[in-house]
């Protein structure tokens, strides 16, 4: 059973913590240059929105991959870049509709979310809950729960 | 590790620069940021230079801890001889700047000279420019942000620049980053302006390495739980630091109307409730809190304006949400102005950051204004036919906007309260220290707080010592040298590091020695810290000595030390600090003229 990555951009406040994280975890270094997530910020701050790879289940990047550098791990579901593989064509970051994959140029290959093996070191530093681990097929649970307590009209009606 | 070991040294007056290596002699000795930037001051310009002069030095610091997963990582100081004060400055910010510079490969970044014409620095790791600012000199911070994000098609750059107030030499003017973050105190945007230096963009991609990873990131995870867990801490995320005026109306010791009263009747309109609460349109001020550069406090506010408010009903282009009151712009535009109308606060608040003043500053300097106002010393005639009375809600917000583009009575306020009341014959009037306005605490009602401004090596300011626990615990002067001493030289060693000062809601010395220690090679401890604290806090006063200071600048209002507080726990009061200071030069190991003895220099290895 997988797990993906649930953001609630509500929760965000841009801290950065995430891209330390995760750069700190691939590439041994505090930059958030190679972070593979990045939180963005809209009107002054007014809005932080955290974003990665989804895991595409049918991937474009893994499709347009020439040289099938990219695989979908057994164990977390994640389109994972083989380094050994990767050419650094780039086509999959044409290929990829959200932008979540990117070339290195210090590399010369394409890194990408890899949900760190399924330990992923964003949602772990995540100070304030908008970046977490779940079900895969329950990431709207938390939401309907919301949306469930305010259907229930009982507490009203004893008033 | 930790610290890049280099540093940029621009010349501003030939138009050339240079990567030099760190001195890693002075980073052991001093650290970073505050620090390290104040040892680079001293020996590399004349304390007795011209702020405005082409002699003073204008250095960005970054500490070893910026740029580094520990929490409130963002920070850097500005640091050069401050125009406000002819005193050394150092202020600091947070955002994302002072990490991205770090970034970049550089522990520091050293403005010396001033450009023939006005220039901004680009900077992408190694590839340094110098480029025309013809197109954002005039321009505001907001704009030139934007503008140079936009030419350079990098929307990752990130920019401190100054305003129009830094241009043209507001002498408290700021350098701020990231649109609402500010180096905001002593006028170093002013030293800015004066070298011609409009911004400084920055992308940096090299990123920080640490010496111990693993032991790095546990002390990380360590440091990260206390503060998590700390009721202080919980309080500025849900409050920002702006629960602080609650509690200064009751204590009585929020300075109101130019300091003549310490309590004021309208703090329920300007309190976190009140941001909190819809107002009669059911407009809210505040929508979220915001952090800085690795900040998992996150106190920063992000507001907005009621859009009917007669400051922005014409003007939609100020409808956007930006940066909300904290509790030094709440007290600046409000208690000590008389002003209790929250959204002409925050409008306020949008002039500083668009225009790049200190709040603080403009505020006192605005009181001391409406003070004269009121004794008649000066009159519509002289403010450009605005009635400057203490709870004008419209002076507040049009004189910022007038300062801020140095437009008429702006002007006169652009020198600062120390210059404006001695210009109109009543120095009395204006509440400074060495000629920098007072932070929004009463140095009657909190006598260590009192014995703070006047020693603080940059002009009164709340933010160089830490003795509330020791003021409210007792009213009177006695035995607050010792605590002001010991906070002051805890003070600079935190703000040497890289981190936010706001982090000792739940850390003391040994949390930042553990991050220190695992992060910087050699060995860190609670008392090399605690002592290079000391050995900086020591060099700054060698500066300001240097530079013409005396004992006699070590001194408050006479208003502090003769009119006794009206209200509050602490009625009857003045400062004791005829009483205080000897102990305190006593503490320090300084002679009775304030002057560090032989044996102090030695022993800090001065």
């Amino acid at each position: 059973m997988y797990k993906s990555l649930l953001i609630d951009p509500d929760k965000c406040t841009s801290c950065l913590q995430c891209e330390m994280a995760c750069s700190y975890e691939h590439e041994g270094v505090f930059n958030p240059a190679k972070s593979r997530i990045k939180v963005f910020e809209f009107e002054h701050g007014k809005r932080a929105i955290p974003y990665t790879c989804t895991q595409c289940a049918e991937a474009w990047c893994m499709h347009a991959c020439p040289v099938e550098a990219i695989t979908k791990s057994a164990t977390t579901g994640a389109m994972e870049v083989d380094e050994d593989i990767c050419v650094g064509c780039k086509v999959c970051t044409i290929a990829c509709p959200f932008g979540t994959v990117n070339y290195n140029q210090d590399t010369g290959k394409v890194a990408k979310c890899d949900l760190c093996g399924g330990d992923p070191q964003c949602a772990e530093a995540c100070p304030t809950g908008a970046i977490v681990y779940v079900d895969a097929d329950w990431t709207g649970l938390e939401r309907m729960k919301q949306w469930a307590v305010r259907s229930d009209n009982r507490e009203a009606a004893r008033g | 590790m930790s610290w890049q070991g280099r540093i940029l040294r621009v010349d501003l007056t030939e138009g050339t620069h240079r990567v030099e290596p760190l001195n890693m002699e002075w980073a052991n000795a001093y650290l970073g940021e505050r620090g390290l930037g104040t040892k680079y001051l001293w020996e590399g310009m004349d304390p007795k230079a011209d702020p405005m002069g082409p002699e003073n030095m204008l250095i960005f610091a970054t500490g070893p801890l910026t740029g580094t997963m520990a929490s409130t990582s963002g920070r850097y100081a500005v640091l050069c001889k401050g125009p406000l004060t002819g005193a050394i400055a150092c202020s600091n910010s947070g955002g994302k700047f002072g990490a991205e510079l770090k970034f970049a490969g550089y522990d520091l970044l050293i403005l010396e000279g001033r450009s023939p014409q006005p220039v901004y620095l680009h900077i992408v790791n190694d590839r340094v420019e110098i480029l025309p600012a013809d197109e954002i000199w005039g321009t505001t911070v907001w704009h030139t942000e934007e503008h140079l994000k936009a030419k350079h098609q990098n929307p990752l750059l990130k920019v401190a620049s100054i305003g129009q107030a830094g241009e043209q030499g507001v002498r408290y003017a700021c350098v701020v980053n990231d649109l609402h973050r500010a180096a905001g105190r002593s006028g170093v945007g002013a030293v800015m302006g004066s070298k011609n230096l409009k911004a400084v963009a920055v992308h940096g991609t090299v990123g920080v390495r640490v010496k111990d990873g693993k032991r790095f990131m546990q002390a990380v995870k360590e440091t990260n739980k206390l503060l998590a867990e700390s009721e202080g801490r919980q309080d500025l995320t849900a409050n920002g630091t702006d629960s602080m005026i609650d509690m200064m109306q009751e204590w009585g010791g929020l300075p109101t109307r130019n300091f003549c009263e310490v309590q004021f009747e309208g703090t329920d309109k300007l309190n976190p409730a009140a941001m909190q609460t819809p107002n009669e349109h059911g407009h809210t001020n505040l929508i979220t809190n915001k952090a800085c550069f690795g900040c998992t406090i996150a106190c920063g506010r992000i507001a907005h304006i009621d859009p009917q408010h007669f400051t922005i009903v014409n003007r939609p282009q100020y409808r956007h949400a930006s940066g909300g009151l904290e509790y030094e712009t709440a007290y600046a535009f409000g208690p000590v102005v008389g002003v209790d109308d929250i959204d002409a606060l925050t409008f306020a608040g949008y002039m500083m950051n668009e225009h790049g003043m200190d709040p603080i500053s403009f505020g006192a300097t605005l009181a001391a204004a409406m003070e004269l106002f009121e004794i008649g010393a000066i009159a519509e005639k002289d403010t450009d036919g605005i009635a400057l009375d203490f709870g004008n809600a419209e002076a507040l917000t049009v004189m910022a906007e007038k300062t801020g583009k140095g437009e008429g009575f702006g002007k006169i306020l652009g020198m600062g309260s120390k210059l404006m009341c001695e210009k109109y014959g009543h120095p009395e009037l204006s509440m400074t220290v060495k000629g920098q306005e007072f932070a929004g605490y009463d140095s009657r009602a909190l006598q260590g707080m009192g014995l703070g401004y006047a020693t603080s090596n940059r002009g009164a300011c709340h933010l160089k010592h830490d003795v509330f626990t020791e003021d409210m615990e007792d009213v009177s002067g006695n035995g607050k040298a010792k605590p002001v001493k010991e906070s002051q030289d805890r003070v600079a060693v935190i703000d040497s590091t890289g981190l936010c000062l706001f982090t000792t809601a739940a850390w003391g010395v040994p949390e930042f020695a553990k991050l220190v220690d695992a992060a910087c090679e050699g060995e860190w401890d609670e008392a090399r810290l605690t002592e290079i604290g000391e050995r900086t806090w020591t060099l700054e006063r060698q500066f300001n000595l240097a530079a013409g200071l005396t004992k006699a600048d070590d001194t408050l209002p006479k208003r502090m030390l003769e009119d006794p507080v009206p209200t509050g726990n602490a009625k009857g009061k003045v400062a004791e600090l005829g009483k205080m200071l000897p102990e305190y030069y006593e503490a320090r190991g300084w002679t009775r003229e304030g002057v560090p003895s032989n044996e102090t220099l030695a022993r800090l290895g001065l």
